[in-house]
């Protein structure tokens, strides 16, 4: 018998032993609808060599502006001729990888943050919870402009900029786990086994604040996407010539009167990518939430 | 190994928990000792320190709190003098500790297999298939039924005794020479509160597992314990074998404490019995003897001086009323 429970044990709702995932999607069907959407958008990014039409980089000044459903080009193409369907296939390999990073950032950084200030407490949670009200007193998109301004535009800067951003939420969450977990007579009686608190933390504290975890993860990711097509948007994040959603907007921006979907297509590809992430991290709250169980 | 007197020897111990209101001074000078096999109870009320004497053994007092003076000797080892290290390698496998709650003693998120093999993946290095193996092993010694099928469960699965069971099993897979109780039975409803109890005596009994047993249940002593402590604002005022201790309480605490059980053949019109007045502020302790503002008993000596922990009879109490040979009982009738 298996016993990795973390990510398994979380995401089953532990009624009886084993749980087949069938059973879970059965139950769950807005997690389950969200979740396949999600695995569409990464297979998406995964397959856009294979399955995009065209090269998202030839220009062919022939086919501008040609509208959406026109033969060969499925969502129309650009100012410069450039398929449109290819742009934003190949505009989810930027977007999705640099929420992830960003998510990941935000993870290590405010889990190791929000672990340190719940466990020890005292001095050190005083301090470390100061520096979170600091980034917390920022407007999250403001916070990441600034951060890509001071160190230069660039996608790299860009994940580094949205991950901090998100540190506060994950550091203000594990905190608040872990101090309501610190009460729980199983913490004592762990120690009084003889294990040392990295054994503790790792593996005794850190799979209880899973399911929490999971839920913000999913809800981050949505922000991400959100702020690097801005960031982008405003030209601080990925740079021409690369297939990116947000600069896509910011270039179709100047032809919104004659060829509105220049900008409506990218738009929608966000969209659709936020509210899928957004959805997802919804509906696994209310899933994960043993009060909302039934 | 080196020889010892006694399994566990506190002296003098004195553990202080600092907080915003000032120092309380949980445990005061206690001292006693624990010999292989025996029971031991430690009772007193909520904040007498009987807790905080437990954690100061282990070593697991809360950041604020610190063994201040007094020598915790076990098996001859000075454990405050020991580092943490160290004393992660005594914890678990030497002395072993279960808790008062068992709703929240056990991990949610594991299944109670492996967690009671725990401490022998941490000291025996066993890998989890075989601490599983093991485990259905202690859950068969602790009286859980379908063991094999047991693990598999989640501890919220399991009911508030079963899991006081596992917790037992969990300190006992490393057969430590103590076992500290730390008030088993509290949380559990009175049938199961005995079959717990049975078990930890028949543990005792067969494994020769010394156990220091606390509780505020003076029911719960006389049918386990050899030797029995009776606490009050983090001094021991009274000490001996519990059948001196309950044919003749020689601190008005331990009297009044055993006056207020509820009798099954009193006159069912008469009040129940408390104490009156209520435990002492731990920041601001009265001088003279703690127990003196509650006490039927005090004499103006006990408002000023402080008594010592001397032999009064078969027993060791802290009292001035008693120390010159004077029943409580007969000045009870008498006053």
């Amino acid at each position: 018998m298996s016993n990795a429970p973390a990510v398994v044990a979380a995401l089953q709702p532990i009624r009886r032993i084993r749980i087949p995932l069938l059973e879970l999607a059965r139950t769950h069907r807005r997690v389950t609808v969200s979740a396949v959407l999600v695995a569409l958008l990464f297979l998406v990014a995964l397959a856009a060599p294979v399955i995009a039409p065209h090269d998202p980089l030839a220009t062919s000044p022939d086919n501008s502006y040609l509208p959406p459903l026109s033969p060969g080009h499925l969502l129309g193409s650009d100012e410069l001729g450039r398929d449109l369907l290819s742009r934003i296939l190949w505009g989810a390999r930027v977007s999705l990888p640099v929420a992830f990073v960003a998510v990941a950032v935000g993870l290590v950084g405010g889990g190791i943050v929000g672990m340190l200030s719940g466990y020890a407490g005292g001095i050190a949670d005083l301090l470390l919870m100061r520096l979170i009200d600091a980034l917390l007193a920022f407007p999250g998109l403001i916070l990441a402009i600034a951060i890509v301004a001071a160190l230069g535009p660039g996608l790299r800067n860009a994940m580094i900029a949205i991950g901090v951003v998100a540190i506060p939420g994950y550091a203000r969450l594990v905190r608040a786990l872990v101090l309501q977990l610190k009460q729980m007579e199983f913490v004592t009686a762990t120690r009084s086994l003889g294990a040392t608190p990295m054994r503790l933390i790792l593996g005794h504290l850190i799979p209880n604040l899973l399911n929490p975890i999971i839920v913000q993860i999913s809800l981050s990711a949505g922000f991400a996407i959100l702020a690097e097509a801005t960031l982008s948007f405003l030209g601080l994040g990925a740079q021409v010539p690369t297939p990116d959603w947000g600069q896509m907007i910011n270039t179709g921006s100047g032809f919104l009167d004659n060829d509105p979907w220049l900008a409506i297509v990218p738009g929608a590809a966000i969209s659709l990518t936020v509210y899928a992430f957004n959805l997802l991290g919804d509906s696994l709250r209310d899933a994960l939430d043993p009060r909302l169980r039934s | 190994m080196t020889s010892f007197a006694h399994l566990l020897e506190l002296e003098d111990v004195h553990t202080h928990l600092q907080l915003k209101q000032g120092v309380v001074q949980a445990v005061n000078g206690v001292s006693f000792s624990v010999d292989a096999g025996e029971t031991l109870g430690i009772v007193g009320e909520s904040g007498s320190g009987k807790s905080m004497t437990a954690l100061s053994i282990m070593g697991l007092l809360p950041r604020r709190g610190a063994v201040v003076k007094g020598r915790i000797r076990f098996k001859g080892r000075e454990l405050t003098a020991l580092s943490e290290d160290e004393m992660e390698q005594i914890r678990g496998t030497d002395v072993a500790m279960i808790f008062q709650d068992p709703m929240t003693s056990l991990n949610p998120v594991y299944r109670t297999g492996w967690q009671v093999g725990e401490p022998l993946r941490i000291h025996r290095h066993m890998k989890t298939r075989a601490s599983i193996a093991a485990a259905i092993g202690l859950f068969k010694k602790v009286g859980i039924p379908e063991a094999e099928k047991r693990v598999r469960e989640y501890p919220h699965m399991f009911s508030g005794g079963m899991r006081q069971r596992a917790m037992i099993g969990m300190g006992l897979s490393t057969s430590p020479s103590l076992l500290i109780a730390d008030e088993p039975t509290t949380a559990l409803d009175v049938t199961i509160q005995a079959q717990i109890l049975d078990l930890l005596r028949t543990l005792n009994q067969e494994a020769g597992t010394a156990t220091i047993l606390i509780t505020h249940n003076l029911g719960v002593v006389a049918g386990m314990c050899d030797r029995v402590i009776v606490m009050y604002a983090g001094r021991i005022v009274e000490q001996g074998r519990t059948e001196d201790v309950f044919a003749h309480p020689e601190h008005p605490y331990t009297w009044s404490l055993l006056r207020s059980i509820p009798r099954i053949d009193a006159d069912e019109h008469l009040p129940l019995r408390a104490i009156e007045g209520s435990p002492p502020d731990m920041v601001r302790l009265p001088p003279g003897c703690k127990f003196q503002p509650r006490c039927p008993f005090a004499i103006s000596r006990c408002a000023t001086e402080e008594p010592e922990l001397i032999t009064v009879r078969e027993q060791l109490a802290r009292c001035w009323v008693t120390q010159d040979g004077t029943s409580l009982d007969q000045a009870a009738a008498g006053g």
